[in-house]
Parts: structure tokens; sequence; C-alpha cells
């Protein structure tokens, strides 16, 4: 008889359990309160083991959004996600999810079932080669071959999950594993000889970035996701303050700088659809403080000519992101918290005056902006008007497109893990269920899936997920009728040729009345307002569908080839 | 000029031997394949047998690019968790060996010259048949190279070598060579002078 869940401690000499039990035990171990996922034969044992255990279980309407609901669980609590599928089609439909994951350090361990060992390279029912097919987009991944392996490769899972830089980890059971007897030792130990993350910076490379930051006269600070991911929010706003430096964020960066309280020194979001002033700082100064930032393709525009002034100090948990695109001056490795408090203490502060005149200048005369004439709704507005009734205190998910552009564009952050986005894959769909894990994870903030048409019916069955767990996720849906960002492209260098872009919808309001949410519908400019904030107040799960101007363009956009410098403003300047 | 990683047209092509450590697990050799065929890195040989340790194997693999992709071959190797230790042994001084199996064509009254050819590179012949032999030859990448170009004229039928393995002899242990990098994203002339005040920019068009 299989020893009860509770303090694994208990006893003192090592319980005798099956491979499930002791699976379940190690999650609770970990501190799992929550698992996403769905069921099926070859994670049945696990299942019923689950059933008496003190953990949440979000049951998914497909495995995708499992993958997407404890992704997002994990960005907006810093916690590790957690998800569980079965063999076969269910862990491959967990891959887009994990890519996903991947490509956003996010840290996160995926369980799959898997036929009996004796089955394995069978063609077994329901049989897929799960770690062949996702070890390009995880982090790691193991198939447990003995159950007793299964304490010490859990324990294993979780720690590289969430170290170094954090990534999606997945572990394979095959079922007579799950089911097999084994005696679980009071302290498991890992094997992991390969894997020693870097914590501490090199002081001598510190000493010489301060002295870099120290003499600039146009320094700026470019943040990326790693600053969330690494809780070093607090230390990059005091190294800005103390320094006098402004502040530029990547796409999964927006969150970490407050972009209102310390408005003076923010510059909002860089790259191929950030700001004017931000790409222009970039472009022209003389330091650039890359902290938790990759130098992605979207972000540096033609890198041969990528801030050519700068003298580039780059500050990164992962050794292999040093110089990878962009050759930088001066790299530090390690954890961006630990080094910037570091870096803190040797900062001085410098007037630049001349500097912050310039950049105030950029700013006055090149503001993100839209034409606001015209008797169609723009989605800007609609995001302005999310933006102003939440006070700026929602956490905001996305899909991925225009709609994801215009979100990152026109709301205003201010506190990291606010944003929820596909930034490195793109993965439209995204948007729901990743509102539906951060809903879970943060019950007491409003959270608002702003969403795409071609985005949301990707994952639309998820609306099923929220109302069965009564989750009060708002959807706004930029409703074009257009995949908007493909049809962007379409427009501006294949002359207006909609192949396969156009789309026609089902009625998201009565749809989302069918499963159970509440469903509005917008179609003039004058509703905008009164129907967020019916999307707001109204109680549960609620899908605003707005009707928008159906050919509108993400601008500044600096296009393939272009350097930062060179944005198309689209006739607005 | 290109300057981006990978493209370069003045970028020289050097190759290496890596030696990396792993823990002796399945699935580990598939990783490491995987991510040179997804990165785009070239693996011109790869040999992995065991070790001392029964818990480690050691891969060598020779792989070319220019010094960035190098470097990025190192550190994505780096990267994988079952992977130990990596050390680029080409700078070091090393004892490298490659064997080689060479089934050349051999009429009878050509025995004598091949069985001479073989005996001066301290080859042997395992095998005799009426019209071919076989020859084993072990010894540095050079060494094997020559051989195959001495068989040449008298007709190769199949062939086979290992790979390279290599470790490092006791007597040194520089640390592998850093050659001057191209930079990846300057303009053509040296970085600007700090009193320089930067251009206004261009407005856009």
């Amino acid at each position: 008889m299989a020893t009860r869940v509770g303090s694994p401690s208990a006893t003192s000499t090592p319980k005798t359990c099956t491979g499930a039990q002791a699976f379940v035990d190690a999650l609770l171990q970990e501190g799992v309160e929550v698992m996403f996922g769905y069921s099926g034969g070859a994670i049945l044992p696990f299942f019923d083991r689950l059933y008496d255990a003190p953990i949440r279980f979000v049951l998914s309407r497909h495995e995708q959004g499992a993958g997407h609901m404890a992704d997002g669980y994990a960005r907006a609590t810093g916690k590790v996600g957690v998800c569980v599928a079965t063999s076969g089609p269910g862990a491959t439909n967990l891959t887009t999810a994990l890519a996903t994951a991947y490509m956003d350090s996010i840290p996160m361990v995926a369980f799959t079932g898997q036929v009996p060992t004796s089955a394995i390279g069978n063609d077994a029912f329901q049989e897929a080669d799960v770690t062949g097919v996702t070890r390009p987009v995880t982090k790691h991944n193991v198939l447990v071959n003995k159950a007793s392996d299964l304490p010490r490769i859990v324990k294993e899972a979780f720690y590289v999950a969430r170290t170094g830089r954090p990534g999606p980890v997945l572990v394979d059971l095959p079922k007579d594993v799950q089911v097999a007897q084994l005696d679980v030792p009071e302290n498991v130990k890992m094997d992991l000889p390969g894997y020693r993350p870097r914590v501490h910076g090199h002081a001598r490379q510190i000493r010489l970035a301060a002295d870099h930051i120290n003499r600039a006269e146009r320094p700026v600070l470019y943040v990326g996701g790693g600053v969330v991911l690494a809780g070093a929010s607090d230390e990059v706003r005091q190294l800005a303050r103390k320094g006098n430096i402004p502040v530029t964020t990547t796409l999964l960066g927006l969150g970490a700088f407050d972009e209102v309280g310390d408005a003076d020194l923010a510059l909002h979001m860089l790259g191929m659809h950030g700001s004017v002033y931000a790409n222009y700082a970039v472009q022209n100064c003389d330091v650039l403080i890359a902290v938790g930032a990759r130098f992605d393709d979207r972000v540096t525009g033609r890198i041969e000519t990528f801030a050519p002034h700068a003298t580039i100090i780059h500050i990164d948990v992962d050794p292999a992101s040093i110089s990878k695109s962009v050759d930088v001056d001066v790299p530090v490795v390690g954890d961006a918290k630990k080094i910037v408090s570091e870096l803190l203490a040797e900062i001085e502060r410098r007037e630049r005056s001349e500097w912050f005149a310039q950049i105030d200048a950029w700013r006055k005369q090149y503001p993100f902006s839209y034409d606001s004439k015209g008797t169609n709704i723009k989605p800007q507005y609609v995001i302005e008007e999310v933006c102003r009734q939440t006070e700026n205190q929602a956490i905001i998910a996305t899909g991925v497109g225009q709609h994801q552009m215009w979100a990152a564009q026109y709301y205003r952050w201010r506190f990291p893990r606010q944003m929820i986005t596909s930034g490195g894959l793109g993965t439209m769909g995204f948007g729901l269920p990743a509102a539906i894990g951060a809903q879970v994870g943060q019950p007491d903030r409003t959270v608002v899936d702003i969403d795409g048409d071609g985005s949301f019916t990707m994952t639309l069955p998820e609306l099923a997920t929220a109302v069965e767990q009564n989750l009060p996720v708002k959807v706004v849906i930029l409703n074009n009728s257009f995949q908007g960002m493909v049809r962007q492209w379409q427009e501006l260098f294949f002359n207006k040729r909609y192949s396969a872009t156009r789309m026609q919808n089902p009625d998201f309001a009565r749809l989302a009345d069918a499963f159970g949410a509440k469903g509005l519908r917008i179609t003039e400019k004058a509703d905008v307002p009164d129907g967020v904030r019916e999307l707001l107040e109204t109680e549960g799960c609620v899908v605003a569908d707005f009707h928008v101007e159906p050919e509108e363009n993400v601008y500044p956009m600096v296009t393939v080839g272009k350097s930062l410098d060179e944005m198309e403003l689209g006739g607005l300047a | 000029m290109s300057r981006v990683n990978g493209a370069g047209m003045e970028a020289k092509d050097h190759k290496h031997v890596l030696n990396v450590l792993v823990q002796n697990q399945p699935g580990v050799l598939a990783h490491i394949a995987g991510m040179f065929a997804s990165r785009g890195f070239n693996i011109d040989s790869l040999v992995v047998g065991r070790t001392e340790d029964p818990a480690l194997s050691r891969v060598v693999l020779v792989t070319s690019g220019d010094e960035p992709t190098l470097e990025q071959v190192r550190k994505q190797l780096g990267k994988i968790i079952t992977t130990v230790k990596v050390r680029d042994l080409t700078e070091q001084n090393c004892v490298h060996r490659d064997l080689l199996l060479i089934q050349v064509h051999c009429p009878p009254e050509r025995r004598g010259e091949i069985r001479q050819i073989t005996e001066v590179f301290r080859g042997s012949i395992v095998d005799v048949a009426s019209r071919s032999v076989i020859i084993q030859l072990t010894g540095s990448e050079e060494k094997v190279e020559a051989f195959i170009e001495l068989c040449r004229p008298y007709g190769i039928q199949q062939l086979a070598r290992t790979g390279v393995i290599a470790i490092p002899r006791a007597s040194q242990r520089a640390d592998a060579g850093r050659s001057q990098r191209p930079s990846r994203r300057r303009a053509a002339n040296a970085k600007p002078s700090r009193q320089h005040p930067a251009a206004p920019p261009m407005p856009p068009s």
C-alpha cells in the first residue's frame, strides 16, 4: 500500500510506493500547487494518484493550450509552470508550446506519458519518439527507464528549468515505470556534472563596464526579458536613476522598467516596431548597456550598421548569447540581479543634459501616433481605452501580429511580469491560454487578453477551460477579418496581393455566449469606451469583439535590410 | 564586406578538433548531432567511445568554419546539459590518430609494390584476394591522406575511415589560440573618436 502524500520526511526509513505516487510526491516536494494538462491512456496511473493529491488540476481542451497555460502561469508568477499530457499525439501537441517557452527562456516542466518500456520502438499504439521530437526545443529532456531514477530526474528537471538561463524541460514517463514499485530515498541527489550555471560576474569586467558607463556622454540601457526572469527590475531602475541613463526595453522586457513612474528616462520599446526615439537613441549612443537581452534580429535591424558609435556592454547569464550575432566589447556573464547591484556601487551620476535634450526633441517630434479621424474604430484607440480604464495595472496577454505590436506601443507598462507575450517564436494562439495561466497564478489581478481574430481562432476552445475554472479573463479581439501583420507585409512588399490572409470569422460574441462566457460586439467608434467598461466590469470571462479598421498598418516599421534609424513612419511624421 | 557571423567572404575557414566529454546516456549523441544540424554547423568527422569512467563517454569531432562560428560551436556544445566539458584541441600539442581500411585493386604482379608502400607507411595488409588487397593503416590525418593518394593510381575499390581521435600530450597545456576575430557590426573604418558629437539623424523618408 503506498504511503500517503504529506511531509516527505515524516518517516526516517525510505518508503516504498509506485512510480506514479513517487512522482506526485516529488511534485509536492518542489512546491507545485497547480498543473495544466489533458489525460490519456499512457498517463492514467499518474492521474489516478493526482485524484487524491493537493494539487489544483486545470483541464485544458487541447494539449497546446495546456502548455501555453503553464507558460503564462510561469511568466506571471516567476514559478515553474507544470503541464502534463499523454503519449503519442498528446505529447506531440505540446511541441509548439515547448518551442514557445524555449525561445523566450521560460521555466516549465512538461510530463508526458509513454508506452511501456517493452513496447518502445515497436510502433505501439499512441507511441511517438517524444524525446526525439522535442530535443531541439527543450533545454533538457529525459526518458525515465527505471522507476528508481524518478525522484532524481524530477528534482533535476525542476532545477534545470529554473536555474541559469531558464527553459522548458520534458520528462517522458513510460506506463510501466509509473506502475512499478520503488524505494524513495530520503535525500535525493542530483547528478548533473555538465551543468554549472554561472551566477557571479567577473569583478574586472564589472569594473570595466562601470568605467565606460561613467565616461559615457550618450549612454542607453537596453533591457530584455532576462531582467524580468532574473527579478532584476529594481536593480535596473536604480542603475538608471543613479547613473542618469535612459532605458529602452525589448518586447519581452516591457514592464521591467516603469514607463509611468520613471517616464523621464523611459524610451519605450525599441526595434522593428519600436519607438522612433528609442531607435534613434540606440543608433546615436556611445555606450549601450545590454542587460538580459540577446540582440535579436527584430531589435537590431541591419546588423552591420547597428549602434555604430557604441561601446557595447553585455550582461547575460548565457555565454552562448554573448557575441552570437553582434560583437560586444565588455561581456559580463552571470546573474543580472547580482551583476547590476555590483555595478551600481561603482556608478556615478552625470548630467548629460545635451543627450537628454536631444532625446526629448525626438520624443516630441515622433510620438507613437495614428490617424484618429475617420469613422472606423482604430485598433490603437481600443488599446488606449483599455490602458486608461485598467489604469496601467492589468496583466496583458497577447496573440501574435499587429494587435501584439499595438499593445506593446500603446499600453504603458509599469511592473515586471505584466506583459505575457510570445516574442521569440511568435506563436499565434498564445493569448487566451496564456491569459488563463496568468489568471490562475495571479487571481487578484485583472488579466486582459488583447488578441487578433486570427490568433484567437487558433486556441479559442480554451474558453471552455476559462469558464469551467471560473477565471474572469477579459478578451479583447481586434477584429479586422485579416491576418493583419501578414496583410501589412503583402501591402508593403507584394502589391496588396492578399493571398490567403482574408478570413471569414464566426460571430465571436455569440460564440462566447455558447461557451458560457459573456459576449460583446462593438462596431461603432462612439461605443468603444462603454464597450471596454462593460468588458472590465462584467463578472467572469468576457469576450469583446471590436470590429476595427480592416487595413491599418503598424508604424514605425524598420523593414528588412534597413538600419534601425531608417524607419517607415507611414506619413504621420 | 560581410560582417555577420557565418557569412564571411574574407573570413578564413579553420578546421578544429573538439574533445567533448559527455554523460554516457541515451540521446546525448543525437542531441549533439541535432544541434550541429539545426545551427548549420559542419561535422567533418565524429568519433565517440567510452572512457576510463563508465559514466562518461568521449566525443572527438572535427568541424570547420571561421573563428566566430567555432566560438559558437564551443559555446552551444557547452550549453547542452549532458555535455560535461568541451576542449578545443586544435592549438594544443596532441596525439591525433585516424584509422583507415582501404581496398586497393592489386593484380598478382603488383603485390610486391603495394606491400612495399604499405611497409614504408607502417601499415599492414589484412586481407588478400586474387585481384585486390585490404590495407589497414593508422596515423595522423596527413599521413592517412598521403597514403590514400599513393593508392589512387592502382585503383581504390572502397575505403573506410574512423575519423580522428585525439588526446593532448601531457607535456604542454596551452589554451586554444584566440585569433583575431573579424568585427561583426562595425563599418569599414575604425571607431570614431569619442570627441566627435553624434551627427543629427537623417529625417525618415
